[in-house]
């Protein structure tokens, strides 16, 4: 049986999988089911939809008690005022974006580059200590960031970096240490020790293990802290409040998203609903096309391999 | 089974292993652990203003104040609410929709897939659109649940969600049981089917029914999943902040202690009160992580 916890979780073993008549009772627990995954499906698809079909009544004909039905015609109007901007909506959503973009590419690679390093080491050239050095770490990734936010805003401020967006990527970079060399140590730890073994005999070094050996089975592994990273930092709110302050220069998806939902925009509820879908959309996106992974990096969260 | 091959290593390789996770080492040393005793050591002072000046050691002051400040309580209760609903919430949810696909179900793919991407959406985002579900019009005026309960015939379920003043944080964990359930979902089809199939069967020729093999076969089995998802959902609980953000800003109704930090240290520039805020909110959660952390890591000795 397979150690890896996603395989196991969309691992099908049907246990009465066997071709046969269902009996009565089988059949109506079988209904039964079905309806309930029907019922949970719609409670789960419920916001989503609100906030897909109120993004295509245009600008002005959006009100909550027309919330749930459907737009009696498609208008895209909204999507333009959000991204863009007019006159009456004086923000707009594309800057943020394609900051937000720019940042989170640079902290997934680097984070991934680091993860790795960590991980190989702590997964295959244990030293003294360093089962403890990497509890140590794990702590770092259940840390309220709360608690280190006053002294890294004063450290930012201090040395004039939180006038540029590069301050989100070195947040990230640090405080994503853990939990890449937890996945990538994970992965590493799978990969059986004679690969090592054999780059060792024919007297090969670290580093050049490293690459010749683990790095080309590492892609799986990258993928899935590459996405983990790209996710948590578009959706994150709280370093970037606190680091780029209210700064309309610096803001990214989520804080300037924050600020036209929070503002005094609220009568134009369409264009509210489309920066947000628009904003949701590129982490939705990952996870539609390589949810696997996503869930992999989410899991690690659980510490289990 | 890899896991037998002990590792063996030559001596002169320990030293390289460490060169290379120095760099983050001292890393996490500094942005972790050195941070969080700045932290500590601001919480001490009586820094509570912006300026800098005549800054002194005040002892325990700032958190003896936290006890007396009405905000700071109202916002621990607050959080308290939170959790427990959520925790409830979350843990029942996703046990359900185990249960209903762990046995395999046509179509299993397709609703797991489903039932798991709240967690990909950033919940600034998601709050515009919860901030209309949970709206608290009511009745021609209802939009969200208010409406869909009058439509289903159950209307005097109406209420004011989360700017009620006593259901105001039950109604914040709802969205938060949306998102989270997919996560307790996994992790218990995951504990289910790592359960040998060879006991249920053997269960069952010993003649015990579906239900007696529930309970007295699978479920004793999930008991270190049910504890990984409570320490999880409790640390997620305990540093809620962008979900309130998200839905309802800083209002004082939903209030919890990572928003009253942000405000303190924000709005008020009181960075000691706010550090001392912080340090609070990290023993709680040290008090659930640190005991989960340790039994780990001596499971992974014995690998």
């Amino acid at each position: 049986m397979s150690n890896d916890i996603v395989d196991l979780i969309t691992s099908k073993h049907d246990v009465r999988n066997k071709k046969r008549k269902l009996n009565g009772k089988e059949k109506f627990w079988l209904i039964f089911r079905y309806v309930s995954l029907i019922f949970i499906w719609f409670l789960v698809v419920m916001p989503i939809y609100v906030m897909v079909i109120n993004s295509l009544k245009g600008v002005k004909n959006v009100y909550l008690v027309n919330a749930f039905k459907l737009p009696e015609k498609i208008d895209f109007s909204a999507w333009s005022v959000a991204w863009s901007g007019t006159d009456y909506f004086p923000q707009s959503i594309s800057d943020s974006m394609t900051r937000t973009l720019f940042f989170v590419v640079q902290s997934s690679i680097i984070s991934a580059i680091l993860g790795s390093i960590n991980g190989y080491v702590f997964a295959k050239w244990k030293f003294k200590g360093s089962n403890f050095i990497f509890t140590l770490f794990l702590f770092g990734m259940f840390i309220p960031y709360q608690a280190i936010m006053i002294p890294l805003v004063r450290i930012a401020t201090t040395l004039d970096i939180n006038k540029s967006i590069y301050v989100l990527v070195l947040a990230h970079v640090i405080y994503g240490i853990p939990i890449c060399t937890l996945i990538f140590r994970n992965y590493y730890e799978a990969i059986p020790n004679e690969l090592i073994e054999a780059g060792r005999v024919d007297k090969a070094s670290m580093v050049r293990i490293y690459r010749s050996i683990i790095l080309p089975l590492s892609i799986p592994a990258f993928v899935v802290v590459l996405i983990w990273q790209f996710t948590s930092a578009w959706n994150d709110f709280l370093f970037a409040i606190f680091l780029t302050g209210g700064s309309p220069k610096l803001s990214v998806a989520t804080t300037a998203l924050n600020f036209i939902t929070g503002s005094s925009n609220q009568v134009y509820y369409g264009v509210n609903m489309t920066a947000s879908l628009i904003v949701s959309l590129p982490t939705l996106i990952v996870y539609i096309f390589l949810g696997r992974y996503f869930l992999r990096g989410l899991l690690s969260g659980s510490l289990k391999g | 089974m890899s896991k037998v091959v002990k590792n063996r290593r030559p001596v002169s390789s320990r030293i390289g292993g460490l060169l290379f996770v120095l760099p983050s080492i001292i890393t996490v040393v500094i942005f972790v652990y050195g941070l969080i005793a700045w932290s500590v050591n601001v919480s001490l002072t009586n820094q509570n203003s912006g300026s800098k000046k005549d800054i002194k050691y005040v002892g325990l002051k700032n958190y003896t104040d936290l006890i007396s400040d009405e905000r700071f309580t109202h916002s621990l209760l607050n959080l308290f609410k939170f959790t427990v609903v959520f925790i409830l919430g979350a843990l029942i949810t996703g046990f359900i929709m185990a249960l209903l696909l762990e046995k395999g179900i046509k179509g299993e793919g397709f609703f797991r897939s489903f039932y798991l991407y709240p967690m990909a959406i950033s919940f600034i985002a998601m709050g515009t659109v919860f901030n209309w579900i949970l709206n608290s019009a009511r009745d021609e005026e209802a939009g969200g649940l208010n409406l869909a309960l009058q439509k289903i015939g159950l209307g005097f379920l109406q209420n004011d969600w989360y700017v009620s003043e006593k259901g105001a944080m039950y109604a914040m964990a709802l969205p938060a049981i949306w998102q989270m359930s997919g996560y307790v979902l996994a992790l218990f089809l995951a504990g289910f089917r790592g359960i040998p199939d060879d006991m249920r069967e053997a269960a069952r020729v010993d003649g015990a029914s579906e239900s007696q093999i529930y309970r007295h076969v699978l479920f004793p089995q999930l008991t270190p999943t049910l504890l990984t998802i409570l320490i999880i959902l409790g640390h997620i609980s305990m540093k809620a902040f962008d979900l309130i953000i998200g839905i309802n800003g800083k209002s004082y109704v939903t209030q919890v202690v990572a928003v009253y930090m942000w405000e303190s240290t924000f709005d008020s520039r009181d960075y000691a009160k706010g550090t001392a805020i912080a340090i609070v909110l990290l023993i709680m959660i040290a008090i659930v992580v640190v005991p989960y952390l340790r039994y780990n890591s001596k499971q992974q000795a014995y690998r």
